[in-house]
């Protein structure tokens, strides 16, 4: 299984994923892009079209969707007018950086020479990252996994129950990507602390 | 560094002691909460990347976070707070602000 490490005299962050793997990370980066763009935290049906134009800032109440709502928590659990106010300031420009960092990911990753539809077989993806870089994809990776964890509804201390449950159960199968972003991020924060 | 031959008048450094003023700048604190996700290595590593805490003082939080279910991080104005749990939704972790408790 494919892991971060620094390398021993450039010092920059290298890993090499096979061409499953990259094409995997990069179709969970993609989903979050889409997530991260497609829902308004406000449905905008009802406002009018020429106020919807003109309104530039951003939203004020909790998203509907979990995982967006995990992403964006509400800042002042006791005062809604000022997590409202906190949300209109925040929250676009939050959403932008990480649609930017997992943008970063699937870059990363094609400039790595992963192809846009991935046929061959056999291929392997060495993906090599500066710091800064290397912070963006750790960065990306804890969203990523909060999306997953929060689809599939993880919970402190059950590993045993993903444990028990048989190979073909497709939840089991997207805890064990779960997992394997995990594993990644782990890697990549040691590489990261390591000089 | 020059020498200085003639005695220069001696500057006395008010000596800052935190007192009831200091407290009343600075009532407002950002809490971080545990959540089953994110890995205690990656906690440590933004508190001391963030906040600039030594690896002992970051292990520290990240343990009262991880034990106790929330910690407090870091404690300013309500402007320098809201730019910490900014900071802390950037990096993935679950924050919110309060009034410091008396």
């Amino acid at each position: 299984m494919s892991a971060f490490q620094r390398h021993r005299r450039s010092k920059r962050i290298i890993a090499t994923f096979t061409g499953f793997e990259a094409d995997l990370l990069r179709s969970l980066a993609a989903q979050l892009v889409e997530l991260l763009r497609n829902e308004a935290a406000v449905p905008r049906d009802h406002v009018d079209p020429f106020e919807a134009m003109m309104d530039f800032s951003g939203p004020e109440t909790e998203p509907d969707d979990p995982v967006l709502a995990r992403l964006f928590p509400t800042a002042y659990p006791s005062d809604p007018e000022a997590s409202a106010e906190f949300r209109r300031f925040t929250e676009g420009a939050l959403r932008d950086g990480k649609a930017d960092a997992a943008i970063a990911i699937i870059d990363g990753l094609e400039e790595a020479g992963l192809p846009s539809e991935l046929t061959e077989e056999g291929l392997m993806i060495d993906v090599e990252l500066d710091e800064p870089d290397a912070e963006t994809w750790m960065r990306s990776f804890t969203d990523l996994r909060l999306a997953l964890a929060t689809r599939l509804g993880v919970e402190e201390g059950d590993e045993a129950v993903w444990a028990a449950m048989p190979d073909d159960d497709p939840r089991a199968q997207a805890h064990d990507i779960y997992d394997w972003v995990g594993y990644l991020q782990e890697t990549l924060v040691h590489a990261l602390s390591s000089r | 560094m020059g020498c200085v031959s003639a005695a220069a008048p001696v500057e006395v450094e008010p000596e800052i002691v935190p007192d009831e003023s200091t407290k009343l700048a600075q009532p407002w604190v950002t809490i971080v909460w545990n959540d089953p996700v994110n890995l205690m290595s990656y906690v440590t590593y933004v508190f001391q990347k963030y906040f600039g805490y030594d690896k002992k003082k970051a292990e520290k939080l990240m343990l009262e976070v991880h034990e106790d279910g929330k910690s407090v991080v870091s404690s300013g104005s309500r402007e320098e707070m809201e730019r910490d749990v900014q900071a802390m939704h950037e990096y993935g972790l679950w924050a919110t602000m309060d009034k410091q408790a008396e």
